[in-house]
């Protein structure tokens, strides 16, 4: 472990090119952490099956580029399929919670996340899973930073899928609507706005940002079925630093976590990477708890 | 229940209890089991049903006292029941220290922070033992062999469990009828008023945290000795499977109640383990949608049922 800390101080090129990838990495966070943003803010819903869906995503661009196709292609149709599943989890499931007790919620779609995860493992193995977008990659500084291809085109779609939501919400009337719903459901409703299509749509739209981030984590890294609840804990964590209704905010924080897990990750090895993930999370909740404890804050 | 008491019940329960593994010693392992899932239920419901704090990483405190035992035994070089002892003493008091650590740190969190920081919690605690070369790391622990006759490790274990059980439910439901149990509600319905009121509810959050910490420390260590050897995911440190029944089980019997948890326990194990062994891989399937149907279609619970057929049909207020 000191060993490589050691490392990372004695060659600060190593320490560019842990950085740079983890910050492609966040990308991906960012955009699964946005879609859990939307679905808290407008359901008032922790989604903890959000991880899942990520993973699902994953597999829609594996079994894409199984039947032959280009990788890249994955990145649109995964967002589409997870949009229907989205819609179907919601019109099936999510609506029956969405007026409940916040705990019966969370452990609802915990209940979901198990029946996800149990099903990709039965149809698809418990392989780990990639898929080589067959682009190449960069080197900078001799060789010593090596960043795919793929995780930069990563990495541009999921600030490109960022802006271009952010703009659905602000322009057009579907995003109006689901702005004003979030505000105010009751007001909405006499407003003449449907809103449980609009909620509908608002978790339909979550899962496709998580099906184009699941489609960018199968090419940049990889996909497991067992992979889902670690994106629920790093989106939950970026909404908790970022805050509900801030793009720019969910965006540096997920970038921040890239960089953060993957240095971690190098540090104290791969093993430990998902308890640094968890454990990041604890130590953040607690963080916030105790600095509003100072204040003599309460924390809604 | 009128004259139905609840000594009766445990009545009928002891003697289930002591009766069935000499009647059917076939059914000995799943009867321990059984125990085990009722402290687990228990346990959980001190917090998630009376206090309001629902907790998924209760199971830290069972995967603290499986290691526990397990590396006692394997370093203290004393005969076996001496390290048992030992390991299970041990157990419950870094079960308990790590109540009152994490307890200091996250029982001020509220809500689904709460919630999902246990989560948090129960996971890291498995992946660093599954990553940890002292304790195994992923391959897990094997736990010594019991020094008995051939049988006797089964009906020990069994009445250890079943000890357990009984003792906890005691516990617990005298504690229930004290003050600390009242406050525990009082914080449930609004923590701020029981602040205002006086309570210290912060120390009794963690006390109550403790008393969980300490029965399912005793308990993971007799699992572990039961089972023979502990794997960090998924015997220890099991969210996925332990870590979701209790709370499945509390949420089943009733959250809140004194045989809800009891109740939930019995039923949910009873049919896990008559349906189970035919769903060949299916089971965690069944285990998810298990979960949300309990959860969106009848989050009052089998005590929570009773208590509202009972007001429909008398006319009353419950």
């Amino acid at each position: 472990m000191l060993d490589n800390l050691a490392l990372l101080v004695q060659f600060p090129a190593v320490t560019v090119d842990v950085v740079v990838n983890g910050l492609l990495i966040g990308a991906i966070f960012a955009l699964a952490a946005y879609g859990m943003a939307l679905v808290w803010g407008v359901l008032n819903i922790v989604n903890v099956v959000q991880g899942e869906l990520v993973v699902l995503g994953g597999y829609v661009t594996f079994l894409l580029v199984q039947a032959g196709m280009p990788p890249l292609i994955g990145v649109p149709v995964s967002a589409i399929v997870m949009f229907g599943v989205g819609w179907v989890l919601y019109r099936a499931i999510v609506f029956r919670v969405v007026d409940k007790d916040i705990f019966i919620s969370i452990l609802a779609t915990f209940g979901l996340a198990i029946l996800i995860q149990q099903l990709a493992n039965l149809s698809f193995g418990a392989d780990v899973r990639s898929v080589d977008a067959g682009l190449g990659s960069l080197h900078f500084l001799d060789g010593m930073v090596t960043v795919a291809w793929v995780k930069m085109i990563a990495f541009v779609l999921a600030l490109a899928a960022g802006a271009s939501l952010w703009l659905f919400l602000r322009h057009a009337r579907l995003g109006q609507a689901i702005r004003a719903t979030a505000q105010n459901p009751r007001a909405a409703r006499i407003l003449g706005i449907d809103t449980g299509r609009v909620y509908a749509a608002t978790y339909a739209l979550n899962a496709a940002l998580c099906g184009a981030a699941g489609s960018l984590a199968v090419m940049a890294w990889t996909i497991h079925p067992y992979m889902g609840l670690p994106y629920t804990v790093r989106s939950f964590m970026v909404v908790v630093v970022a805050g509900v209704g801030n793009v720019g905010a969910v965006v540096a924080a997920g970038l921040g976590l890239g960089a953060l897990e993957n240095l971690a990750g190098f540090v104290l090895g791969t093993e430990f990477q998902i308890a640094f993930v968890f454990a990041l999370m604890v130590a953040i909740l607690v963080w916030r708890h105790w600095r509003a404890a100072r204040r003599r804050e309460h924390l809604k | 229940m009128n004259r139905l008491s609840d000594w009766h019940i445990m009545g009928a329960l002891v003697v289930l209890g002591l009766g069935l593994p000499f009647v059917a010693p076939s059914l000995i392992t799943q009867l321990s089991f059984l125990w085990l899932m009722v402290v687990f239920a228990m346990t959980w419901d001190m917090l998630g049903g009376r206090m309001g704090y629902n907790s998924f990483g209760n199971i830290v405190f069972f995967g603290i006292g499986c290691y526990a035992a397990a590396v006692v035994q394997r370093d203290a070089g004393l005969p076996y029941f001496e390290a048992l002892a030992l390991g299970l003493a041990l157990g419950a008091v870094l079960a308990v220290a790590a109540a009152l650590l994490f307890g200091a740190a996250l029982l001020g969190i509220r809500g689904h922070y709460f919630a999902i920081g246990t989560l948090g919690l129960g996971i890291t605690a498995a992946e660093i033992a599954a990553g940890w070369d002292y304790v195994g790391a992923g391959s897990g622990m094997a736990l010594p062999l019991y020094p008995g006759a051939l049988g006797a490790r089964e009906f020990f274990f069994c009445f250890s469990l079943f000890a357990v059980a009984v003792v906890c439910f005691l516990c617990l439901r005298w504690l229930y009828g004290t003050r600390f149990g009242l406050a525990l509600n009082a914080i449930r319905d609004d923590q701020d008023k029981a602040d205002a009121m006086g309570l210290r509810t912060t120390r009794i959050k963690v006390f109550a945290w403790c008393i969980s910490a300490f029965f399912l420390a005793i308990s993971g260590g007799l699992a572990a000795n039961m089972i023979g050897f502990i794997d960090p995911r998924d015997v220890a440190f099991a969210g996925a499977t332990f870590g979701v029944w209790m709370v499945l089980m509390a949420i089943l019997g009733g959250k809140g109640t004194l045989w809800g948890p009891v109740l939930g326990a019995i039923v949910f194990h009873v049919t896990q383990e008559l349906f189970w062994t035919y769903l060949l891989g299916w089971q965690r399937v069944a285990l998810g949608l298990l979960i949300v149907v309990i959860v969106v279609f009848f989050p009052q619970g089998i005590m929570g049922w009773i208590a509202e057929r009972r007001a429909a049909r008398e006319g009353a207020a419950p």
